[in-house]
């Protein structure tokens, strides 16, 4: 299956889904009008990708910024990883936010009580 | 006297102001609006954490805004731009807010106004239960985060929002929103 590489722009992120490493990135600022365009095909692929995935799956969000209009979209995307989880497969997710950030900090703890992954908290020191 | 948007817009100009709009508020408006007070708000704040919070909100508040202006019918609208709405961005002793304005139906108005006594009056762990209720069990429309907006700038500047609506005619009234961070 093929790979998504998209890269960032000032209201959307950098996205890199690769069905062969396993690796799914997404990064940067994420904050357009209207979200659910920009999220569609990274959900659907994700669909795709649940039905024959790698053993492991690692899952790197590394947001500055999101408006709430992508906040339902990025829980569409975790629900998708929790079903691949409970699938019986690898799913590890990394959780970035910059130092002393406790917003990020607080909305990654929010997805991860609602998804049931635990999420590893990474802080990213300058 | 009735209400006189002019008069509500310069007396929104107070303080040391950073960027003040009057106008058609449009996807590109804010796209540019967002770049400025970014570039900005670099310049005057050192610390990182705190341009994010006001950046966080004022992307909030104005997607808010974008997604919210009601138009006028046209014979009330006395020559004011489509999808009007102002909004000032400004910093009063070493608080930094955010105000919007935009007309709002008369019918909507008694919901919108129970839903922001409803978030200012509850605290920091009940706004949080709230936000991840309504992100995991509402339906979004495509317009917007199903009322997230709000809860999510209430819960990033400790509940320091306060709102007016004022009677512009039988049908419409101009909504005031007021964020302090």
């Amino acid at each position: 299956m093929e790979s998504i590489s998209i890269e960032g722009t000032p209201k959307t992120p950098a996205v890199n889904f690769n069905a062969e490493t396993g690796v799914i990135e997404i990064k940067g600022r994420s904050i357009p009008e209207n979200s659910i365009e920009f999220y569609r095909p990274l959900v659907e692929w994700l669909e795709e990708y649940s039905k024959n995935p790698p053993k492991i799956t690692t899952v790197n969000i590394q947001l500055e910024y999101f408006n709430t209009s992508s906040s339902k979209c990025i829980l569409d995307v975790f629900k998708k990883l929790e079903s691949i989880k409970k699938a019986r497969n690898d799913v590890i997710i990394n959780w970035y936010y910059e130092e002393d950030d406790e917003d990020m900090l607080e909305a990654g703890e929010d997805y991860e009580s609602i998804i049931r992954i635990p999420f590893k908290m990474i802080e990213v020191v300058d | 006297m009735s209400f006189d948007i002019d008069e509500q817009f310069s007396k929104m100009n107070d303080g040391e102001v950073l960027l003040a709009y009057k106008g058609s508020i449009t996807a590109q408006l804010i796209t540019n609006v967002l770049g400025v007070v970014e570039t900005k708000l670099d310049h005057v704040i050192d610390k990182s954490i705190t341009k994010k919070k006001i950046y966080n909100v004022l992307v909030e508040s104005l997607q808010n805004l974008y997604h919210h202006v009601d138009d006028l019918p046209g014979e009330f609208n006395s020559g004011l731009d489509i999808h009007f709405g102002i909004f000032v961005v400004s910093k009063i002793d070493d608080q930094y807010q955010i105000q919007t304005g935009n007309f709002i139906k008369a019918e909507k108005i008694k919901s919108l106004q129970e839903r922001l006594d409803k978030i200012k009056s509850l605290s920091r762990d009940e706004l949080k239960e709230l936000y991840k209720f309504v992100l995991n069990n509402q339906k979004f429309s495509d317009k917007g985060g199903g009322g997230l907006g709000l809860i999510d700038i209430a819960r990033r500047t400790d509940g320091h929002i306060d709102y007016e609506f004022n009677d512009y005619n039988t049908n419409y009234s101009f909504f005031i929103l007021n964020i302090k961070i």
